[in-house]
């Protein structure tokens, strides 16, 4: 923990951050959590579980109700400055001028920050071409697609080579290509430049393959954190999913595979269940079934996921829990984030 | 390699202060692009005022006649409203414009720089002056044009120039006051017949001690809008009148501190950043 560190630091800690919206429950209700220096820090969670407005508190765009929270070593309330002038953020919406081009963009962003004018051509010429729009960058905005906006505004986060970038949910809506290559930027941001980055998702995937630690948020609360191998390992057991030849096989395939776990939910016309001493007993379980007699189909054995994770603390599973939500708490809650 | 050298040197004597005058050149750059490239906020703002002065100086020239009445061109008489027009759609463009960038976002971009909100309010005006300076040419050049007179002359023209330009940021101010209020371009435009009301409520279309009811006399001599209309009015008809400018450049600038002190504490009221 360095909650008192200088200005020097590069971390984020957290202590107790709520946030109450007026007529709303606590969107945020009581957050710890601690960010270590050129850290990839993964937030994870559905939609309006509170990421955004973790994410606006961290970036003094919006005041806690209560707890505290210090940013590159500087308090967040008190130092709101200073915080914003070690930060670099990508906001869900990709706030983009849909009259500017890129390099009018860029212009703007270095000369609020107060880059002279040369540098801040430099400057925005090298990041456009990183983030591959040189040949787009002297057309307006509002022409790009999706991925071309997310990447300009990643861009721009960068301008004045902040120590914290934070990124909130930067790949949602974006297809496969474009993800991958903001994934290979932030990688790359963290290792060889060593900028750490607070980033919020919703999915499983993401958190799994960027971030070297995860923190799973779920109706404002934290309900697990460490590495994705880490809380992986704390689910442990792998389950297997067995489908038998016969359907009239299916209940003493339960009996059997129930000698090594309990079971668990499966699709239909199939038995799961965790295994209660990991992999190596998979060949135990093949015996097991062909002594019986039990022709099988299909025999599947699946690590656990970080979607494992979260049933297995909210009972709950995240994939498509977003999308069940047609109110989309986050969205309406961002909305009164701001007094109208 | 100098570019981070010049960051080291940043980071040992803390981040650079922008200055409030940069900021304002990087932000009025911006509103005068986002405005130029818009002609569908600068035709509309040309064309309504033009189509209501060809409109009103055919149909209502019969007034000239009427005893007292201060010219026999009700063309150049009507020409003096027009200009006055143009500040309603500088209240609009304003307005709409930073409830615009509340929307998408950009107003967040912007709070995460070191911006100064007087640089913001300001440089966000640019654009209105911008737009100011066209239509208050264009509508003086059109009038001349149609055979509307100037009686003060070039001098004249110039002054008409400076109180539009004026009046538009004025007005543009109260419009970014209420883009900052509501942010929501939607609430902003629902202002517009507002507006309206105050125009027609003043003496857009009569010389003030023309106006025969009683009430509508009263209105349109407390209503601010008349003073400012007849200030165009005088240097077209009159020539030079004190008086008349006088209170059209006094009205023009209690508006306008009225705009910038209310888009001030809006500003202050929207930004919750600490």
């Amino acid at each position: 923990m360095s909650a008192n560190g200088g200005a020097s630091d590069n971390g984020i800690e957290v202590e107790g951050l709520v946030r109450e919206f007026k007529k709303g429950p606590r969107a945020v209700d009581g957050i710890d959590l601690s960010v270590a220096p050129g850290e990839i820090y993964g937030f994870l969670g559905p939609n309006g579980a509170g990421k955004s407005t973790t994410v606006h508190m961290l970036t003094t765009l919006l005041p806690p109700t209560a707890g505290s929270a210090r940013v590159a070593g500087h308090d967040v309330v008190t130092d709101g400055a200073a915080v914003r002038g070690a930060i670099g953020v990508a906001l869900q919406e990709a706030a983009l001028d849909p009259f500017l081009s890129a390099r009018e963009h860029m212009r703007l962003q270095a000369g609020m920050h107060g880059l002279p004018r040369e540098q801040g051509r430099r400057r925005g010429d090298e990041l456009i071409e990183r983030v591959g729009l040189s040949d787009a960058a002297e057309r307006r905005v509002g022409g790009y697609s999706g991925g071309m906006k997310r990447r300009l505004d990643l861009a721009l986060a960068l301008v004045h080579e902040p120590r914290i970038l934070f990124l909130d949910e930067p790949t949602t809506g974006l297809d496969v290509q474009s993800r991958t290559a903001l994934w290979n930027e932030v990688a790359r941001l963290s290792a060889e430049e060593g900028t750490t980055v607070f980033l919020t998702t919703q999915y499983l995937e993401e958190a799994d393959v960027l971030a070297s630690r995860v923190g799973i948020i779920d109706i404002g609360r934290i309900v697990a954190e460490g590495s994705p191998e880490a809380l992986k390992a704390e689910i442990g057991r792998p389950t297997v999913e067995a489908e038998p030849v016969e359907e009239s096989d299916l209940e003493r395939m339960r009996a059997v595979l129930s000698r090594f776990g309990e079971a668990g939910p499966a699709a239909r016309g199939q038995v799961a269940v965790r295994l209660g001493e990991g992999t190596a007993e998979l060949a135990e379980v093949v015996r097991a079934l062909d002594a019986e007699g039990i022709g099988v189909q299909n025999l599947e054995i699946h690590a656990p996921s970080l979607d494992d994770v979260f049933l297995a603390k909210t009972g709950r599973r995240l994939e498509g829990a977003g999308d069940d939500d047609p109110a989309d708490e986050e969205a309406a809650s961002e909305r009164e984030a701001v007094p109208a | 390699m100098i570019a981070a050298l010049a960051d080291a040197a940043t980071a040992a004597i803390g981040p650079a202060r922008t200055g409030a005058l940069t900021q304002i050149g990087y932000l009025a750059r911006r509103s005068v692009a986002r405005t130029v490239r818009q002609p569908a906020m600068i035709v509309p703002s040309l064309a309504f005022p033009l189509f209501l002065l060809a409109v009103n100086s055919s149909g209502l020239a019969a007034a000239t006649s009427l005893p007292g009445f201060p010219t026999d061109s009700y063309l150049t008489f009507a020409l003096g409203l027009t200009f006055m027009q143009g500040a309603l759609f500088a209240t609009m463009g304003a307005g709409q414009s930073i409830a615009q960038d509340i929307q998408q976002g950009f107003f967040n971009r912007l709070q995460l720089t070191p911006l100064r909100g007087p640089a913001l309010i300001v440089g966000q005006l640019a654009g209105v002056v911008v737009l100011g300076a066209v239509q208050a040419l264009t509508f003086l050049l059109v009038g001349l044009a149609f055979g509307a007179e100037l009686e003060a002359g070039l001098a004249g023209a110039l002054v008409m120039l400076g109180l539009s330009i004026l009046v538009a940021i004025g007005f543009g101010s109260l419009g970014l006051a209420l883009g900052l209020r509501t942010g929501n371009g939607e609430a902003v435009q629902g202002a517009f017949p507002l507006m309206f009301v105050l125009l027609f409520l003043s003496s857009m279309a009569l010389p003030r001690d023309l106006i025969e009811n009683d009430w509508f006399q009263t209105v349109a001599t407390w209503n601010p809008v008349s003073y400012l209309i007849e200030g165009f009015r005088s240097l077209l008809i009159t020539g030079w009148d004190g008086e008349a400018l006088a209170l059209a450049f006094g009205f023009a600038f209690a508006i306008l501190a009225l705009g910038l002190w209310a888009a001030t504490a809006t500003l202050r009221t929207r930004t919750e950043r600490t």
